[in-house]
């Protein structure tokens, strides 16, 4: 997994609240065995129409914009279903960051297993940044996960909370597969103990 | 000791290892496993030389991409990458030597219909899947939820999950159901209440009089929709009914393990002092027949209602409101009765069991959908479609002008032939309204499936009560 440390990049407003799953990758798009190659059809349905034409008022899509690598996004974002295609496309998009006042909780997880971060600020907060990402291009927001601050065009200064466990993972690109696996020893004794409580599992 | 909730007790039951900040590694006592999910999972095993640790506690069934028509044993009725997704399952099955229920096996179904079925969920177990619905196990009183392909393979890998504990929130609902309400209007009215992110970082058991009096079909209707008001999993606990459910289903305990087993399950309730982070109280009365009328589940209303206006929402709403007003095609203030529709769907893991057959063919019984509709019905699994064939209610829905489906998602999710077309609207009984959910384009009115049964009669969103 790609490591994240401090990004700086432009943001890209998208005020709606409750973005689902099925509008950040439409089903249609789950049919495939890999991770990659999805950025493409990242937001499809809003951003493209029937005929593969791109839908010129929506955001990703004007000029300023393209190049975005931070969402600022409405509440409860990532609603819907567990499909982990939702942080593979917006990742392979190049987009690394998303901030909002909420996120659906198993989108929130799958975010860190693929390099993006997601940042919950107070709502006040998050309309800040969103007014400042509706200034387009050369309003950059800055990223710095080790210090846990999102610092705006302006220089105003935020700071979010995160998990430390999911900090470390994200920050150092670990593999969390291979951490639990050194911990084998505490799952052998709790299977056997499990198995002789509740043998019918 | 201290007084704890069902989810504690569970939770507690199952901490394999907890590290100094919370973080614990929770023991999965069942995975299951279906095409969509998990490719990407098991092709992560294959490049790192991992096996799977627990593959007897691992059940899979294809399931979102598997055609419903009769002819489906014929491959060329599924697209080329569908088949593509539905083989690499046959494959992972038997290369890493899980339990499966292929397309051809009359006990394939929606995997949260056959887990049950086969009697792989158990009061009290932890059950997790690459599907955000695995919340619908947890009307057992088991800890499930969904989970992304990466934690799929992680607990393929190590059988267990890494999490930290989620907050305690207790839903009741005091008192009786009137007729013509059912689970389904339950769980849509607490999201209405709740919104979708009411519940985001929280373990919902769902509890009192109205839940209680419910089937475990029923139950498992409620705790479909717990995700739809964002929280990680609902529960209920277990009593007589679950136990009844339970008993001699394939993979059930028998003789004397099955009295441990329930020994154990009799423990597992919600003491009378535990901590709550958040309570809601609702009275069963006040729950009417409901419709979702927009774009997201919370946006649910009585039958009786008329379109919102969406100024009458606050804050980011107001926006999200109009747009889905205008996607669905609707005008402020039109009376929900009044609302045309061209299709009806009878089906998915919210309300594709028996119970949910049987409430929609005692309205259809005798009449005919009106002309011009296209009506189905898609029983969960191979064996409610038998059970429902024996029962005499796939006559009366043939009889009545219904498909009479093989077992899938369907038009649930639209990922197989069946779909909606550009503008078309249904009245589904399926758990997500979100645009282009059944088809690109088409209108979702989420509804019980008395009240999928009465639209398909009249061609209108209609009270069934009137029907009944
Ligand atoms: S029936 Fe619908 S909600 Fe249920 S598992 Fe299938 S696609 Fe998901």
């Amino acid at each position: 997994m790609e490591k994240f440390d401090k990004l700086s990049g432009i943001a890209a407003p998208m005020p709606l609240v409750n973005i689902d799953t099925d509008m950040i990758i439409p089903k249609v798009f789950l049919k495939t065995i890999k991770r990659s190659g999805l950025g493409v059809n990242l937001f499809d349905e809003m951003r493209f129409d029937r005929e593969g034409n791109e839908i010129a008022d929506f955001v990703l899509n004007k000029p300023a914009y393209r190049e975005a690598s931070v969402l600022v996004a409405g509440d409860n974002f990532g609603c819907g279903s567990s499909r982990e295609h939702a942080p593979w496309a917006i990742a392979d998009f190049g987009i690394r960051c998303v901030i909002s006042t909420s996120f659906a909780d198993i989108f929130y997880n799958n975010c860190f297993k693929n390099g993006i971060l997601p940042i919950i600020l107070p709502e006040d907060q998050r309309d800040a940044l969103m007014k400042d990402a509706e200034k387009g291009a050369n309003a950059r927001i800055e990223v710095d996960l080790e210090a846990q601050t999102v610092t705006s065009s302006d220089g105003e200064v935020y700071a979010f909370e995160v998990d430390s466990f999911k900090k470390h993972c994200l920050m150092n690109g670990l593999d969390d597969i291979g951490l639990t696996m050194e911990k084998a020893a505490a799952i052998d004794t709790f299977e056997a103990q499990a198995s002789a409580d509740r043998p019918w599992v | 000791m201290s007084p704890k909730t069902l989810y504690d007790k569970i939770w507690d039951a199952h901490v394999a290892d907890e590290s100094a900040d919370g973080t614990c590694l929770l023991y999965i006592d069942r995975h299951l496993v279906h095409e969509v999910t998990s490719p990407q999972a098991f092709e992560g095993l294959r490049m790192s030389g991992r096996s799977v640790r627990a593959p007897d506690k691992t059940i899979a069934v294809p399931d979102h991409n598997v055609p419903t028509t009769l002819d489906r044993a014929n491959a060329e009725t599924m697209t080329e990458d569908s088949r593509i997704q539905v083989e690499a399952l046959d494959t992972n099955a038997k290369e890493f030597g899980i339990h499966y229920y292929p397309v051809s096996d009359v006990r394939q179904g929606i995997v949260h219909i056959v887990g049950p079925e086969q009697g792989w969920t158990l009061p009290g177990m932890t059950v997790v899947c690459g599907d955000s619905h695995t919340a619908t196990h947890g009307a057992f009183g088991a800890l499930a939820h969904g989970i992304g392909t990466s934690e799929v393979e992680h607990v393929l890998a190590t059988q267990t999950l890494i999490q930290k504990k989620s907050k305690n929130f207790k839903v009741e609902i005091t008192g009786k159901l009137n007729p013509g309400v059912t689970a389904k209007d339950i769980t849509m009215h607490i999201i209405g209440e709740t919104g979708t992110a009411g519940g985001t970082g929280y373990v919902i058991e769902y509890c009192g009089e109205a839940i209680r009096d419910l089937s475990m079909e029923g139950r498992m209707t409620v705790c479909n929709m717990a995700i739809e008001g964002g929280a990680r999993a609902g529960l209920i606990a277990p009593d007589e009914k679950t136990f009844a459910y339970c008993k001699g289903r394939p993979n059930a305990p028998t003789g004397a393990e099955w009295d441990k087993a329930q020994a154990w399950w009799e423990t597992l309730f919600s003491d009378g002092d535990a901590h709550w982070d958040l309570e809601l109280t609702i009275k069963a009365e006040d729950i009417a027949p409901s419709v979702t009328w927009g774009t997201s589940p919370e946006d649910v209303l009585p039958i009786t209602a008329l379109v919102p206006a969406p100024e009458s929402f606050k804050g980011g709403k107001v926006d999200a409101a109009a747009r889905s007003i205008e996607y669905m095609g609707l005008t402020a203030g039109q009376k929900l009765t009044d609302i045309e529709i061209d299709t009806v769907f009878i089906g998915s893991c919210t309300n594709g069991r028996i119970e949910d057959l049987r409430a929609a063919a005692a309205i259809l019984k005798g009449k005919k959908v009106k002309d011009g509709m296209r009506a189905m019905v898609v029983p969960g699994s191979g064996l409610v479609r038998a059970q429902a064939e024996e029962e005499g209610l796939a006559d009366i829905f043939k009889d009545a002008g219904f498909e009479w489906r093989m077992a899938g998602c369907s038009m649930c999710l639209a990922m197989n032939p069946d779909q909606l077309a550009e503008g078309e609207r249904c009245a589904s009984t399926s758990n997500r309204n979100f645009e282009g959910r059944q088809g690109y384009k088409g209108r979702t009115h989420l509804v019980s499936p008395g009240m999928a049964a009465a639209a398909a009669i009249t061609g209108h969103l209609t009270d069934v009560r009137e029907l009944m």
